[in-house]
């Protein structure tokens, strides 16, 4: 069964992903993926000066079609690698309606629900 | 166990995650330990290793290191590309062929190790062990081995941090710091406690003064750079000083787009307000700092109109910033690497400490607290120092006539790295016949000249490299190249600062050796009567029997993984910094120097001032007019630390080459686009690196990468791994260091860019500075 199916999702708090790469490489690695390839993707919006003079800079890691939540880890009673590693603390791994009623409480939240 | 708010990860299944040190899962033997090689930064996070077969097959971050709570950042992560590595050193290596031909033939370690006592023997009798030279890179488990050896093994005082100008690397900051503070203090993100952000006597920062420092990215210092971003999610706001939006800044409440090397002025004209309108902590200032009616004598002649002048920054924002800190309580300040690189080094730390004494800042929860190293444990440059050398060698040490700071141990203990250069070229005070180079690839990174730290070191009768990958430095001018250990290939202890860890020797790689083992091998051999240190274990034993740690030894802290000394707050009321046990700070004074007694005694200002980098539009304005940018450099990047990771292929997946931001009109105004090659050039020489076009910076600054070299090139002359084409220290400089000695103009030089063709890229500065006697120009 796929993931999706049994409704888990990744929560993403955007406000506060600093673009350091980590989930990108975990996965990678994780998955031993090839140069080129991803499961999870850094998207950038920004820099760029707004007209009242402050400065809109977001990262955003996207789920790719190769991401299956780390199904091999969550079987073993473990979080997903890009979760586990976060720098900023910004992912959150659980059941799509958790992660809805707490998307409720954060604002700059996106919930990803993969495959 | 509870947190508060996000960003932390110890909510994890103890049935996976044990508190144990070693445990086995699947097929793999899963142990708990502590991060502090090469290639890395300088955090120390703790690990997971997953080793089978003698194999390192992937880590994870250890959910139960409250340091960095299960979190890791790529170069961690990636670490098991490293440590396999195809192109790793593996065995001892004698040059066979001329410097700069890269051919080597293996040898024995005994073999090595026998050349290496035959050499400093001999030059030991003919010239004096003061000409040896021992140096070593970025800080990490080699800080205190490295001096070690040359003190007790070589009998030699000249440690110095490679060709480091001005010793720009945090030695400026600590050394003023203990001057003023009589400690070093660092931003309390509860990090000094195991429960962290649960610890019920912490309270968050209301206001973060980030200044030159992109923490998210540098990792600096011990600090975890996404404290800060806890901190943030807890309710921190930010003020950010930086030449360019960094991601903190777009976060801030506040971003004051300084002109490099100019900080001074802001941070005297913040205190001038925060003083004329009665901001400042009266309690405070009173009780605990020393000098407040002279410093603000002083920052009268620095208003928020003149500062604005000379930082480019706007009045308005000066004055906005200062309020905000001031009236922030707690706020607590975060500096950088970007302190200690210009020649205003000293005068700027010694500002920063004073704007945040004034606020009160100092051993408050929440503020600022003094780091100490946990039951002293000394893990530093001057290990060996006052044991294995006369008083009589320690006053041959180089440099310590720069200025009477430089030669008080407790402050540097090191040679200076200029006058060691100045040493190798003039033979004055005394020749330097051997220069021993661990894990430092000064032509690639640390040199500020490195055409002429090039001259220098090919120059010297005998140089031993020891490191992890054959590096441009080996290549040019070792005769002798020793393989180090990485990682989980090494027992080590960790400190700098809470808590005290170990890491442990899981694996081996071909015949590496850690640093530890070689420093001892070699010191038994050179100078057996002071040195009989049975193995690595036994020296680490040694250095945990100093400190008193709560140990029994080394094996049973590999099986604790850390430990946490006590902490406390507000020490200078308990009378718990100063050794008589008085309340204060442990300064001449007992307060915080606002007037710095000790600056004084060495003959240096004892407040703060300003002074214009050496070469900038107000300072030259003619050579501007040939070179209309300012250039500032050094900045982080989250794939590599200094010149490492160059040759790791998912390093490079992310960032193949050296990238130069240049605001978008800058670049059009020099017809150069995105991803274009651009040649960066002033008075001393040139290298090449690709746009990377953004609006983030000034539109009269660009910032280029430093540490590059290309492993994947020819490592033979005129090539050296390509390190002097995109090598920004082409156009830096050496021997140009504040009063003290102490800080360099690294990070603001001047430049002009143009884009590169094939005409004008025909001579390569490889070619130039290898063949071509270098770029022409007089040097200082």
């Amino acid at each position: 069964m796929s993931a999706n199916k049994i409704g888990f999702g990744l929560l993403i708090n955007y406000e506060f992903c600093t673009g350091c790469h980590v989930c990108e490489i975990a996965c990678k690695k994780e998955l031993d993926l090839p140069v080129g390839q991803w499961g999870i993707k850094v998207l950038q919006d920004g820099p760029r000066k707004m007209a009242n003079g402050k400065w809109e800079y977001n990262f955003l890691p996207m789920p790719t079609s190769l991401c299956d939540l780390c199904a091999e880890r969550i079987k073993m009673g473990k979080k997903p690698t890009c979760v586990h590693h976060c720098q900023a603390g910004i992912m959150t791994y659980g059941p799509l309606e958790e992660l809805v009623q707490k998307m409720t409480e954060n604002p700059k939240t996106v919930l990803f629900a993969p495959r | 166990m509870s947190t508060k708010g996000n960003s932390v990860n110890i909510d994890v299944n103890p049935d996976v995650y044990k508190h144990d040190w070693q445990w086995k899962e699947g097929e793999y033997t899963v142990t708990r330990s502590t991060q502090w090689t090469g290639p890395g930064c300088h955090n120390g996070c703790g690990l997971l290793y997953y080793t089978k077969d003698d194999k390192l097959v992937k880590v994870e971050g250890d959910p139960y290191a409250p340091f960095n709570q299960g979190r890791l950042c790529m170069r961690c992560i990636n670490l098991p590309e490293a440590v396999n590595h195809a192109d790793r050193l593996k065995w001892p290596l004698k040059r066979i062929g001329e410097r700069g031909e890269n051919k080597w033939q293996r040898i024995s370690w005994d073999e090595a190790y026998d050349l290496i006592v035959e050499k400093v023997k001999r030059i030991q009798k003919d010239f004096g062990p003061e000409t040896i030279v021992g140096m070593e890179g970025t800080g990490r488990n080699i800080c205190w081995q490295v001096p070690l050896l040359t003190y007790a093994g070589f009998g030699s005082p000249n440690f110095a941090m490679g060709f480091l100008s001005g010793d720009s690397c945090m030695v400026p900051r600590t050394s003023i710091s203990f001057c003023v503070l009589g400690d070093l203090s660092v931003v309390d993100c509860s990090q000094f406690r195991d429960v962290r952000y649960d610890d019920p006597e912490w309270v968050v920062p209301e206001t973060i003064l980030v200044w030159g420092n992109n923490t998210i990215v540098s990792n600096p210092d011990g600090f975890f750079g996404h404290w800060i971003v806890d901190c943030m999610q807890r309710g921190s706001k930010l003020i950010v000083i930086d030449p360019q939006l960094t991601w903190l800044a777009s976060r801030a409440e506040i971003w004051l787009q300084v002109r490099p090397g100019t900080d001074t002025a802001i941070a005297m004209a913040m205190m001038n307000v925060i003083i004329e309108e009665g901001l400042y902590d009266q309690d405070y200032v009173e009780k605990w700092c020393y000098g407040f009616e002279q410093l603000a004598e002083r920052v009268k002649t620095m208003t928020p109109a003149k500062a604005a002048e000379i930082s480019w920054v706007t009045k308005e924002l000066i004055i906005e910033a200062a309020r905000m800190f001031a009236q922030s309580k707690p706020g607590a300040l975060q500096w950088g690497l970007a302190t200690d690189m210009s020649v205003n080094g000293i005068p700027q730390a010694h500002a920063l400490m004073c704007l945040n004494a004034i606020c009160g800042n100092y051993e408050t929860t929440g503020g600022n607290v003094m780091a100490r190293e946990p039951w002293y444990m000394n893990l530093a440059y001057q290990v060996g120092y006052f044991d294995f050398l006369t008083e009589e060698m320690r006053e041959k040490r180089i440099g310590d006539d720069v200025s009477p700071m430089h030669q008080f141990g407790t402050f540097s203990s090191t040679a200076q790295g200029d006058a060691i250069l100045k040493a190798i070229e003039s033979g004055k005070p005394y020749p330097i016949k051997m220069l021993w180079f661990q894990t430092t690839n000064p032509i690639a990174n640390m040199g500020a000249e490195a055409p002429r730290v090039y001259d220098a070191i090919k120059s010297v009768d005998f140089v031993v490299v020891v490191d992890l990958f054959m590096t441009p430095t080996a290549v040019a001018a070792a005769d002798l190249v020793l393989p180090a250990a990485m990682s989980c290939e090494r027992n080590g202890l960790r400190t700098w600062w809470s808590p005290l860890r170990s890491s442990v020797q899981l694996t081996q790689y071909e015949e590496c050796k850690s640093d530890e083992t070689i420093v001892l091998e070699l010191c038994n051999r050179l100078n057996p009567e002071n040195c009989n240190w049975m193995d690595d274990i036994d020296l680490l034993n040694w250095r945990l029997e100093e400190g008193q740690a709560p140990v029994k030894d080394f094996t049973e802290l590999v099986q604790k993984v850390h430990v946490w000394p006590d902490h406390h707050y507000r020490r200078h009321e308990k009378g718990l910094l100063r050794p008589d046990g008085e309340p204060g700070f442990n300064t001449p004074t007992g307060k915080i120097e606002l007037y710095c007694t000790t600056l004084e005694s060495f003959g240096n200002d004892p407040l703060p001032y300003y002074e214009e980098p050496p070469e900038s539009p107000i300072t030259t304005p003619e050579l501007f007019k040939q070179y209309p940018l300012v250039l500032t450099t050094g900045h982080r990047s989250f794939e590599f630390f200094h010149s490492e990771h160059r040759q790791q292929k998912t390093m490079r997946e992310f960032h193949p080459y050296p990238l130069v931001d240049i605001h978008p009109e800058t670049a059009e105004r020099y017809g150069i686009s995105e991803g274009d090659w651009v040649w960066i050039e002033n008075m001393r020489g040139r290298c090449r690196q690709k746009a990377r076009l953004t609006a983030t910076m000034d539109h009269r600054v660009i910032n280029a990468e430093h540490g590059w070299w290309f492993p994947e090139e020819e490592g033979a002359e005129p090539s050296l791994f390509g390190v002097f084409n995109s090598n920004i220290n082409n156009l830096t400089t050496q021997c140009v260091t504040g009063p003290t000695g102490y800080g360099a103009p690294y990070k603001n030089q001047i430049c002009r860019i143009y884009k590169a063709t094939e005409e004008n890229s025909k001579v390569m500065p490889g070619e130039q500075v290898t063949r071509m006697g270098g770029f022409k120009y007089v040097r200082k």
